[in-house]
């Protein structure tokens, strides 16, 4: 199968003794968009940093575009064209913004740079404004762009987002999920995303699975997940009670 | 008055020396939140290497030019201290990371003890002297400034604004600062973490081995317990000025030297030490964080 772009297969990840994934398997083909959604601590964000191999996975495999990477170190993972605006979006916080947009462009260093940034400071005009500010001053939507923003920088085959929408306003949660699709659309970019926020999620993505205590329980069609009775109650109608 | 200045022109001088140490202890601390006590040993070390390039260059090239001497004596040094200070992090500090705290610190001490015993094993316990290298004075209002002095100053700043610009103005130094800010997210864009810590170490070391060259060259004599003192000052001056902070090392590094030879100008040279020490624990006691230092809380 030529176009998986991503394939995570039986992945089990342990912080120490604790085993925070059981066994995963997941598949992203290229030029979709997935998600993955689920409650606190069911392992989302493990499987994020998984895929770029901090921590390494214990057992089972990663394998991008036909390449195995599980025991590959991070930055070079990073090289094969993985970005990732991680959870709790990690902004260098005492350098610029501009900056952060140049630590994005590392991989090609800085070839694309002009080019890249004008394109980041269109999706975010707000970022072009704040541009020689530190990054630890921006409010947490800002940063929220900025992270998505550096991810972009590196030209990514693959785009992981963890929690794009966390803190903040619906308009620019609504802005940031149009920028994923046209993306998608336009140049084919591959998005595996994690999010807190399913309806929108499923309603943006062309697959999702549903993850629960370490373990992919369900998957299917965006549609098809937000038809299904047990996720409308679990996760789209305030929990199960 | 003249006396005055002439013991700021001499702190100074000292204080260029220290900050130069200082910034090895300052970056490290910033990359990888240890102190590097073997750091004062690779200043030593060093001066030992330009000691050893002097000896071999003056017999072998009689009537070399000073200029030359002095630029090959540096590059030696350079070259000497980098390569330990390298191998130092490798073999000793890397397989640490990760590990509880106290660990590499302790083994950095290991790693001081076992630098200098080595140089006093090879090299021998005595003190080494050279022969003075360049001993012009001139007299500038009635204030005597040697042509060593103005060699060490003018070094030190030309390194400085090197060191600026690497830190501030290049990939290499954009990598590094992102690394000491959140190395998981530097790794996820694709640095290499570890070999920017190597370059962290070796940038340390070769200024360090400047300090080294300056040293031996402005006193003419060094000796294998000759990092300590050395490194304990210029730790301290990077204490002072706020660790982790560039400008704060160079800043605590030029206090540092003024302290000293203010103190042994006006008051009794047996106190230099203490008076340098109780300044520091002053300072501390007031602003913990040190003159340029951050404090440890952030919003991140």
């Amino acid at each position: 199968m030529s176009d998986t772009l991503l394939s995570v297969q039986g992945v089990e990840t342990y912080y120490g003794n604790i085993r925070a994934l059981a066994g995963v398997n997941v598949e992203v083909k290229k030029g979709e968009i997935v998600s993955l959604i689920g409650a606190n601590g069911a392992g989302k964000s493990t499987l994020m940093m998984t895929v770029c191999g901090s921590p390494q996975a214990r057992t089972g495999s990663v394998i991008f575009d036909g390449e195995d990477i599980t025991r590959l170190p991070t930055h070079l993972i990073a090289r094969r064209r993985i970005a990732q605006s991680p959870e709790g979006r990690r902004i260098f916080p005492r350098m610029t913004v501009y900056e952060n947009l140049q630590m994005g462009a590392s991989l090609d260093n800085l070839k694309y740079f002009n080019e890249d940034v004008e394109k980041i400071f269109t999706l975010f005009p707000r970022l072009k404004e704040r541009q020689s500010q530190r990054g630890g001053t921006l409010s947490g939507g800002e940063q929220q762009m900025l992270s998505i923003g550096r991810a972009l920088m590196a030209r990514p085959k693959l785009l992981l987002l963890d929690e794009p929408s966390l803190g903040l306003a619906p308009l620019i949660v609504k802005g940031i999920f149009d920028a994923i699709k046209k993306l998608n659309q336009t140049e084919g970019l591959t998005v595996f995303l994690v999010e807190q926020n399913a309806f929108a999620a499923l309603k943006l993505s062309d697959r999702a699975y549903v993850m629960v205590n370490g373990q992919v329980t369900m998957s299917g069609s965006g549609k098809e997940l937000l038809a299904n009775p047990e996720v409308r109650a679990a996760y789209l109608e305030g929990g199960r009670h | 008055m003249e006396y005055f200045i002439q013991q700021l022109v001499n702190g100074l001088t000292l204080g260029s020396i220290y900050g130069l140490i200082a910034i090895g202890y300052t970056m490290v601390y910033g990359i990888i939140g240890m102190i590097n006590f073997a750091h004062g040993d690779i200043f030593m070390l060093g001066g030992f290497a330009a000691l050893i390039t002097f000896l071999v260059l003056t017999s072998v090239f009689v009537g070399l030019p000073v200029v030359i001497l002095l630029l090959v004596m540096i590059a030696a040094a350079m070259l000497t201290a980098s390569l330990w200070n390298w191998t130092i992090e490798k073999v000793a500090y890397r397989p640490l990371r990760g590990s509880f705290r106290l660990a590499p610190l302790i083994t950095a001490i290991g790693m001081s003890i076992a630098l200098s015993n080595f140089i006093q094993v090879t090299q021998g316990p005595r003190n080494k002297p050279i022969p003075p290298m360049v001993s012009s004075v001139y007299n500038v209002f009635g204030i005597a400034i040697s042509l060593k002095q103005l060699i060490i100053m003018f070094l030190t700043v030309t390194l400085l604004a090197v060191f600026w610009y690497i830190v501030n103005k290049t990939s290499l130094g954009r990598a590094q600062r992102a690394t000491e800010q959140d190395r998981k997210m530097a790794a996820l864009l694709g640095i290499d973490v570890d070999r920017t810590i190597s370059v962290t170490f070796i940038m340390g070391a070769s200024l360090a081995a400047v300090a080294g060259t300056m040293y031996l060259m402005y006193y003419g004599v060094t000796v294998f317990t000759d990092g300590f003192i050395p490194g304990v000052k210029a730790f301290t001056a990077a204490v002072l000025g706020g660790i982790g902070s560039l400008p704060g090392a160079v800043l605590g590094g030029l206090l540092i030297g003024l302290i000293e030879s203010l103190w042994s100008a006006y008051f009794t040279i047996d106190y230099k030490d203490v008076a340098t020490f109780s300044i520091l624990a002053i300072v501390l006691i007031f602003k913990p964080s040190g003159i340029l230092g951050r404090p440890e809380v952030e919003k991140v």
